[in-house]
């Protein structure tokens, strides 16, 4: 009963959105990671987030809505590194028309550091490139130096 | 579209088998003015003595002239200029480019940025493909075949490169055996272990470098660096037990052959090298065949 409640609240606080997509189930330490690789505080849409929520799964969760925005799948896997269990509703006149899970990509561009101190894309600029050798627990194998980032080794650029 | 060798698994099992053949020939006529009229740029942001005089000579050997640098002190990347700078202006003047770099991955970047073919001569602790080449001629040269060879890898498993990138190059050869000797703290890493048995291929560990190198068909010696220890008491510990001397050689097979990237320190002892089984140095020379055969196939030029 209180769980509900706990629902109910949750969705008052984070207001409906009548078309756009909103963005559950990321770790709320990953909020402000995701809102960065997918460029949102770079848009001038209207968005909502909430932080902090309680999620039985992830612990803390967040949440984001963002009106009148739609995601290729190639942008939005982007995100699979750091909210490997997000869930997208797309909506369209406040009913969601469809649901998506993120998938982890094959070929990492751009997005990670590789953890190698001595990869000379730690030195130059230089736009790294992983390609994703395990997927649980995420391994990236570092396109230059070789190396393996593991998924707790991961940073993000 | 142009062929560089940055990394040892670039190449197929054919092109390793192409490369013994052309090091074969080579070895039969070295001087062959197959570069003539071509320059040759010898980049090496981090000095190798060795590494360079043997690139350098077998550039001479094909008749081609050089341009670079040997240290990084006379180049432009101490004014600053980036990795990327130097080789977009060396790529506009030369017709290949043998470069050794500090960092690991810098070959790979530099050949996306080359319009001519980048030969890797070393990047950091990553790749030295080069040199598993020449290991490889060499390993034919006194064994007939790459097929059925008993390998065994003593000293440094864990951070020696050459090591790494040999295993990877004699897996794609028929029923090899990988025999690795190492302290504890520098045993073969986990991937490369995996790696054989991915495959199938059968490998033993063994911390103690006792007479079980009497099956052994090549013995790769490594150099224990007491840098790579953590503690200076666990490099006391072993820094005396991974070494080589010719008692050792006795009961092993009369095919087996001591083979050691060099430069070495003291993990063989010096009454190795009077042994028929000591063949270090020879190594060595089959490395400017290995390296004429090598800038042979990357510039298509037999």
């Amino acid at each position: 009963m209180e769980n509900n409640d706990m629902k109910k609240k949750l969705k008052l606080k984070v207001s409906a959105i009548k078309d756009g997509t909103v963005i559950d189930h990321i770790p709320a330490k990953s909020l402000f990671e995701v809102i960065s690789i997918l460029g949102l505080d770079l848009i001038e849409n209207q968005i909502t987030f909430g932080t902090n929520l309680e999620s039985g799964k992830l612990g803390a969760k967040a949440i984001i809505k963002v009106s009148d925005k739609f995601f290729e799948n190639d942008e939005i896997n982007k995100i699979a590194l750091i909210a490997p269990h997000a869930k997208l509703n797309i909506i369209r006149d406040y009913e969601v028309a469809e649901k998506k899970i993120v998938e982890i990509p094959q070929k990492i561009t751009g997005i990670v550091k590789c953890f190698n101190p001595k990869c000379i894309t730690n030195h130059e600029k230089i736009t790294t490139c992983f390609k994703v050798i395990n997927t649980n627990p995420i391994a990236l194998k570092c396109k230059y130096c070789e190396k393996i980032t593991a998924e707790d080794q991961i940073k993000m650029l | 579209m142009k062929k560089d060798l940055i990394s040892i698994t670039d190449f197929s099992k054919e092109e390793y088998l192409r490369i013994m053949e052309l090091a074969a020939d080579f070895e039969a006529n070295p001087n062959q003015e197959l570069l003539k009229g071509k320059v040759v740029a010898s980049l090496f942001f981090e000095p190798s003595t060795r590494t360079r005089l043997s690139f350098e000579t077998a550039i001479n050997r094909l008749g081609g002239r050089i341009v670079g640098f040997a240290d990084p002190d006379s180049s432009s990347a101490t004014k600053g200029e980036t990795l990327h700078d130097t080789i977009k202006m060396v790529s506009n003047y030369a017709d290949l480019i043998v470069m050794r770099h500090p960092l690991e991955g810098a070959a790979r970047y530099a050949a996306e940025v080359s319009s001519v073919p980048i030969i890797n001569a070393g990047d950091g602790a990553n790749q030295h493909p080069t040199q598993t080449l020449l290991d490889m001629y060499s390993i034919l040269k006194t064994q007939g075949t790459l097929d059925n060879i008993n390998l065994f890898m003593v000293g440094d498993l864990k951070f020696g490169r050459t090591v790494h990138s040999l295993l990877q190059a004699m897996s794609v050869f028929e029923n090899p055996i990988f025999n690795f000797i190492a302290p504890e703290s520098l045993q073969m890493p986990r991937a490369y272990k995996h790696h054989l048995e991915e495959r199938g291929i059968r490998y033993f560990e063994h911390e103690e470098f006792t007479d079980i190198i009497s099956e052994a068909d090549i013995i790769y010696m490594t150099r224990v660096q007491k840098e790579r220890f953590s503690d200076p008491m666990e490099y006391e510990k072993v820094k005396d037990v991974y070494i080589l001397n010719k008692a050792m050689l006795e009961n092993t097979k009369p095919n087996v052959r001591v083979l050691h990237p060099l430069p070495r320190v003291n993990e063989i002892a010096t009454d190795v090298d009077s042994s028929e089984k000591a063949y270090y140095f020879e190594q060595a020379l089959n490395g400017m065949f290995t390296r004429e055969a090598i800038i042979s196939h990357v510039m298509n030029l037999k």
